[in-house]
């Protein structure tokens, strides 16, 4: 058997049995991890090995990746930047703590953007990872290294991290299923933060019901983050029916315009068809202020990064770089030698427009509009989920790009995130999920969007869409 | 020529809270380095800040005792900057919506007479850790066990006009904070720090001059001596033909000089934007009235009610409420006993006494407001003398025993027995035979120094009032029984 | 539209340090992407309140209950440099 191609769910039910045991599914995963990881290059760093007692009335003691944003304990964890090097955190983060306690088996830190810069994940400081359904391809970004690695096979499900759209478009290059919750779902204490106003933790799975079942460990109300919601967290299993009838599906017209890669428009007219044949009632409908959302993105979240990333200074943990000369005080001279150091070039880039966005006599043309746009985005999907339950779209305007071939160019990067970033910047949860593949064999993403704290929406659609079509269940050869 | 002097003081207090502001570290003083610390209040990646309770209703009781306005609704800002004591780069601070607005303190003013001192805002936000400078060795060390400290920031208008008026707004604003109880306000130990923003302008000018602002002051006086210098340095700039440079100056307090402070390690586009990591903060009306209800009477009402209901000066009452317990302390005897200002003139005089030498105050000694009546009926009723009720209280001071066995134990029991007072008297009448020859003669003042012979006599216990009666009597009759 | 004293001036700012030859690339790539964010301005916002928090809430403390903190050891396993219980830097000039 083998146990590394399987669901979380389904080994779940294997280890109820006493058909398998936690460290046999380790075992397969960490062969998995040895055949192919060379080639892939998912982790930012492989864990010591778990300690296997102590796991049998665990109801999770299944391998996990972790992005290599999420705090754990005594485990060094950069954000895959040089300026992070050696940092070990002295705690663990929320979602680390609860899947701790739900057993799991930390199997790696997963490689990503620097600091969740990018969506490709080739502007990490250990190498790009490659996408294992095209290895001359990225797997997207910046969890690109959660998404190849469930992908691949070399970890049975991950956390990832989405400030605008990170875990859904490399989900959708990489074949898998990608949930952002609402923000305030799941506590983003622990999570090294990017943009702390859209950051939201999420699962990366192989299919809707493991979505579903991580969702549920990891969310919920802790009292140290003062911007996760103290609501119930509902028993998303119960979401898990395929049963979609009079449900009204709205269909942006915004998300259907030119650089819309043909082969997706078709991919994702046919899941909507699949919907409908299922008894959604398929709407029309307009998210007129979606051309401005990738330049609102840009504002915001530049200006909160270039905030959140100032504490990499020098001074406490991490890398320190002093440069031979003097330039003007030491300290100052440590601080902008560290900094020049340790960031890359896109995390510099990032800083520098987040800076100029506050600077003085700057602030109200473009921070201050940006939230204000901001406003009229939130808006129309507060009026669009007046008349629907839900919103289909594609994930990304295109699949898997080849590796290089937006580096030179950040704007069009920036523009991949196009139908991914609405949801960051209203908060909402969204979930991406397979919906076919390209004519060279590459996967795509179909995107699902409800309103605030709706994921069981998000599941049920997702769930029939997946009965009715199985791509999920497609395994990639590498 | 001449010139007015403007001033304006942005005070920073730290908040007396259990924890820190944004996380639960123990705010305290006095610990090895680092070790108060945790994710929060290091700065570490991933770590968020949560908003202390705690310390928003003492920001909102100061405010309230400031006759602020409570702001409905209010956010935190983050102030951007690098420096090796703030731990995220950015401080968490308040920019546009400060918890508190538009306050005022009465203070007395130059002129003698009560003058309002307008507070622009007080707002909430945390300290910084401290940064220790080892020359020696070239480097510099930083503990963070001071980091998350909560700080309100009390901002004046620029409305006081002398070094003199800045002093007596600092005193009266700790004053006034002491009876809240929601900071230590000790300056040397730097739980109330004051910057100074001070120019000079020729008097009737409406524009004010160029400022500097005024920094490293660590005691009160220092902040008088520190505006005092600045205002002769900046006379002397301006009569010298030159301008005032607008900067941050250091106090020294060993040279009595400020320096200016041209340190490049500092930038000053702080890219204030809110904190998206903390949730608006809204305060109701209810809770601000609720609030209002728990204050404690505030030392200025306390001592227009002390002179009205007890007929005390206003000095006394002013005395009386620099400690908010004393006062409680003396409405306590007041209640046991009807002459209130007798009780005034003790706590103020030699209970006070005694306790500046304990260094302790009288709430805090075992001095019990029964005790200080009982004396001073003792007193009243000749059981004890004046002088030696003194010694009396020293001794319940140092014992905690009660005045009755005081006097009993130590034999000091006032003599008012008329026949042994007779004695006493005619003994100094007989043994100065000299000095009653003097009054004889018409000097009548010498009688106070047989008097006084005759108290030494009795070793204090003498009823001086009847001795006096006695010797005057005797020597009227004569101390051979002659009259004269 | 956007200069490279700007650039020059952002940088330092944001406390990195800028080579020359940085400098031309920077403002370029800033300029291109400042150009695309101007799109913003064809919209009027004068009357839209700005969006500083998605979720509507309010009100979040904490009770003032301590909380273990980290022992000095915990909290200088991360230090760069230490020394007599203390993170050690560079020698900072008041």
């Amino acid at each position: 058997m083998n146990l590394h191609t399987l669901t979380a769910h389904a080994l779940q039910e294997l280890l109820l049995n006493r058909q398998v045991s936690p460290a046999d599914i380790y075992r397969a995963v960490r062969g998995q991890i040895d055949l192919v990881e060379k080639k892939v290059g998912a982790f930012a760093r492989l864990a010591p090995a778990p300690d296997f007692n102590g796991l049998a009335d665990k109801p999770f003691p299944i391998p996990v990746a972790l992005k290599d944003n999420l705090c754990i304990s005594g485990q060094e964890t950069t954000c895959a930047s040089k300026i992070l090097t050696g940092f070990r955190p002295p705690y663990d983060a929320t979602v680390v703590r609860r899947l701790k306690e739900a057993g799991a088996l930390i199997i790696g830190q997963a490689n990503m953007d620097e600091f969740a810069f990018g969506s490709s994940t080739e502007s990490s400081c250990y190498g790009p990872t490659k996408n294992p359904w095209d290895l001359t391809r990225v797997p997207g970004g910046s969890s690109g290294g959660a998404a190849a690695a469930v992908a691949a096979h070399e970890t049975i499900w991950a956390l990832g991290s989405d400030t605008g759209g990170s875990i859904r478009q490399p989900a959708a290059f990489c074949g898998i299923v990608g949930l952002k919750p609402t923000y305030g779902r799941v506590s983003r204490y622990g999570l090294i933060a990017f943009a702390s106003s859209l950051d939201q933790i999420g699962p990366m799975t192989k299919d809707v019901t493991d979505a579903a079942r991580l969702l549920k460990i990891i969310a919920g109300h802790d009292p140290l983050d003062a911007t996760s919601v103290d609501l119930p967290v509902p028993d998303y299993t119960q979401s898990l029916r395929c049963e979609v009838k009079g449900m009204r599906v709205g269909i942006p017209r915004e998300y259907f315009i030119a650089g819309l890669d043909p082969e997706v428009a078709e991919a994702v007219t046919a899941a909507i068809a699949v919907l409908k044949k299922q008894g959604a009632q398929i709407v029309d409908i307009s998210l007129p202020h979606t051309p401005y959302a990738v330049a609102t993105y840009y504002i915001v979240a530049t200006a909160e990064a270039s905030s959140n990333l100032g504490r990499y200074d020098g001074v406490r943990y991490g890398r320190r770089v002093r440069p031979p000369e003097i330039r003007q005080t030491p300290i100052i001279d440590m601080f902008e030698e560290t900094r020049d150091q340790g960031f890359g070039e896109e995390a510099k880039r990032r800083i520098m427009l987040g800076t100029y966005a506050l600077s003085a006599g700057y602030y109200d043309a473009y921070y201050l509009k940006g939230l204000k746009v901001r406003t009229l985005i939130k808006r129309d999907f507060d009026q669009a989920f007046q008349t629907v339950d839900a919103i289909v779209t594609p994930t990304a305007p295109t699949t898997a790009f080849k590796i290089g071939e937006k580096t030179a160019d950040p704007l069009s990067m920036y523009l991949s995130d196009i139908y991914t970033i609405s949801a960051n910047l209203s908060g909402i949860p969204a979930i991406s999920l397979p919906c076919g593949f390209s004519q060279a064999g590459l996967p795509i993403g179909l995107q699902i969007m409800a309103k605030p704290f709706a994921e069981e929406t998000l599941f049920r659609v997702a769930f029939a869409y997946e009965q009715a079509t199985g791509w999920h269940k497609r395994v990639c050869q590498i | 020529m001449i010139f007015e002097t403007v001033i304006g003081l942005e005070v920073h207090l730290q908040l007396r809270t259990n924890t820190k502001i944004f996380c639960g570290c123990a705010n305290q003083f006095g610990e090895s380095p680092n070790t108060r610390t945790c994710p929060v209040c290091l700065g570490l990646p991933g770590s968020l800040p949560v908003f202390n309770a705690k310390a928003l209703e003492y920001a909102l009781k100061t405010g309230l005792a400031l006759n602020c306005e409570i702001n409905p609704q209010f956010k935190f800002d983050r102030k951007n900057y690098f420096y090796p004591d703030l731990t995220k780069a950015y401080q968490i601070s308040q920019f546009d919506q400060p918890v508190c607005r538009q306050g005022e303190l009465i203070i007395p003013g130059d002129g003698g007479a009560a003058k309002k001192i307008r507070i622009n805002r007080a707002h909430l936000e945390e300290d910084a850790g401290k940064l220790i400078h080892d020359d020696a060795r070239n480097c510099s060390l930083a503990d963070y066990n001071r980091a998350g400290t909560p700080l309100l920031e009390i901002v004046t208008e620029p409305d006081l006009r002398s070094s003199q008026e800045a002093y007596e707004y600092l005193r009266i604003l700790k004053l006034t904070l002491s009876y809240l109880d929601v900071s230590d306000c000790d300056m040397e130990k730097g739980s109330l720090r004051c910057d100074a923003n001070v120019s000079i302008r020729a008097p009737g000018d409406a524009k004010l001059g160029t400022k500097t602002e005024l920094k490293n002051m660590n005691s009160f006086k220092a902040v008088k001596a520190a505006i005092d210098y600045e205002v002769n340095r900046q006379r002397a700039v301006i009569l010298g033909g030159q301008r005032v440079v607008q900067e941050t100056r250091l106090w020294d307090e060993n040279k009595a000089m400020t320096f200016s402070m041209r340190s490049k390690e500092e930038a000053h586009d702080y890219r204030y934007f809110p904190e998206p990591d903390l949730p608006l903060v809204t305060v109701p009306e209810e809770v601000v009235e609720e609030m209002r209800q728990t204050l404690p009477e505030l030392p200025q009402a306390k001592m227009e009610r002390f002179t009205q209901t007890y007929g005390i000066s206003v000095y006394d009452a002013g005395v009386l409420a620099q400690d908010r317990l004393t006062a409680g302390f003396f409405e306590q005897c007041a209640a046991l006993y009807p002459e209130a200002k007798k009780i005034c003139n003790w706590l103020n005089g030699d209970v006070l006494k005694e306790m500046n030498e304990r260094k302790i105050t009288v709430a805090a000694s075992t001095l019990q407001p029964e005790d200080l009546v009982d004396l001073i009926r003792k007193i009243e009723e000749g059981a004890v003398s004046q002088l030696k009720a003194k010694d009396v209280l020293k001794i319940m001071l140092d014992s905690g025993k009660n005045c009755s066995a005081i006097i009993a134990e130590q034999g000091w029991g006032q003599v008012s027995n008329d026949e042994e007072l007779l004695k006493i008297a005619q003994q100094a009448l007989a043994d100065n035979p000299a000095t009653v020859a003097q009054i004889r003669e018409g000097k009548l003042s010498a009688i106070g120094f047989l008097v006084g012979q005759a108290m030494q006599k009795s070793g204090g216990k003498a009823n001086p009032k009847k001795i006096k009666e006695l010797i005057e009597k005797n020597l009227q009759a004569g101390a051979d029984g002659k009259p004269f | 539209m956007i200069t490279d004293q700007d650039v020059r001036y952002v940088a330092a700012l944001s406390r990195i340090h800028l080579r020359e030859e940085e400098v031309d690339r920077l403002r370029k790539n800033l300029e291109d992407i400042l150009r695309y964010i101007e799109k913003l301005n064809q919209l009027d916002v004068s009357a839209v309140e700005p969006t500083n928090h998605v979720l509507p809430l309010k009100n979040v403390l904490r009770p003032d209950d301590a909380r273990p903190s980290l022992t000095q050891e915990e909290a200088l396993s991360i230090a760069v440099e230490k020394s007599q219980g203390a993170f050690k830097v560079p020698k900072v000039i008041e």
